[in-house]
């Protein structure tokens, strides 16, 4: 299965909604844009029904080079965490993979 | 930034769709995004990042409380992976920027944060 790229968001969007493509295209370039733009203002991002993307700063902390053994720091550093929200849990939590069903006796047919 | 700002922004970044529509479009597509995961699907957005899932095992836990032994069963949880533009522009602003969280975010141009705080809601 191939992922879900922009394009597949945009053609959806021209579809379901009757945005023409150019629209679709541009909105869907916009919409990533923007959340970034903020989290690189120092915005946390919450998407109510999806999740928050949430920014955290990182002190300096002990490396090494694992090709060399060579102990480095790895310096500061600013990152993105996401925390998946509620509802996309729900959705995600009693997904089986087809192999899983195997090791996995049912268990998750609790409908 | 919650969900009604984004849509805000990009209503006035999209002179030609309506806001009516921008506010469908950010809706769609949070639930396409959602699909795609809820069915075992990946989804890559180039500069942005990629949303897959991660297998969680079943587990034996216990509850605190009651000190009772259960198996948790075996689950998935989405996963975000940062993309290598995203990654340098959060890490760039750290010299720039405090973090800042608006939970207590209340609409700048008036005081009627009841007001605003409902529509928030609402979106």
């Amino acid at each position: 299965m191939t992922a879900l790229t922009k394009a597949d968001l945009a053609e959806n969007l021209h579809l379901d909604l009757g945005l023409n493509k150019r629209e679709a295209k541009d909105l869907v370039e916009d919409f990533f844009e923007e959340i970034k733009h903020a989290l690189e203002q120092g915005k946390n991002v919450k998407l109510s029904g999806f999740g928050n993307f949430l920014l955290r700063d990182k002190p300096e902390r002990p490396g090494r080079n694992p090709k060399t053994g060579e102990e480095i720091p790895i310096s500061p550093r600013r990152v993105v965490t996401f925390r998946p929200g509620q509802k996309l849990r729900a959705r995600v939590e009693n997904y089986v993979r087809p192999d899983d069903v195997t090791t996995d006796t049912g268990s998750e047919f609790h409908t | 930034m919650i969900k009604s700002e984004l849509i805000n922004i990009l209503t006035n970044k999209q002179k030609h769709i309506s806001e009516k529509d921008v506010s469908l479009s950010v809706n769609l597509l949070l639930e396409y995004l959602r699909e795609t995961l809820g069915r075992g699907g990946r989804i890559e957005i180039r500069g942005f990042g990629s949303f897959c899932l991660h297998y969680r095992p079943p587990r034996n836990a216990h509850n605190p409380k009651t000190g009772n032994r259960v198996v948790t069963k075996a689950k998935h949880s989405p996963h975000f992976k940062p993309g290598k533009d995203l990654k340098e522009r959060v890490n760039a602003s750290k010299l720039n920027c405090e973090i800042k969280d608006d939970d207590d975010y209340t609409s700048e141009d008036d005081g009627g944060s009841v007001s605003s705080q409902s529509t928030n809601l609402i979106l």
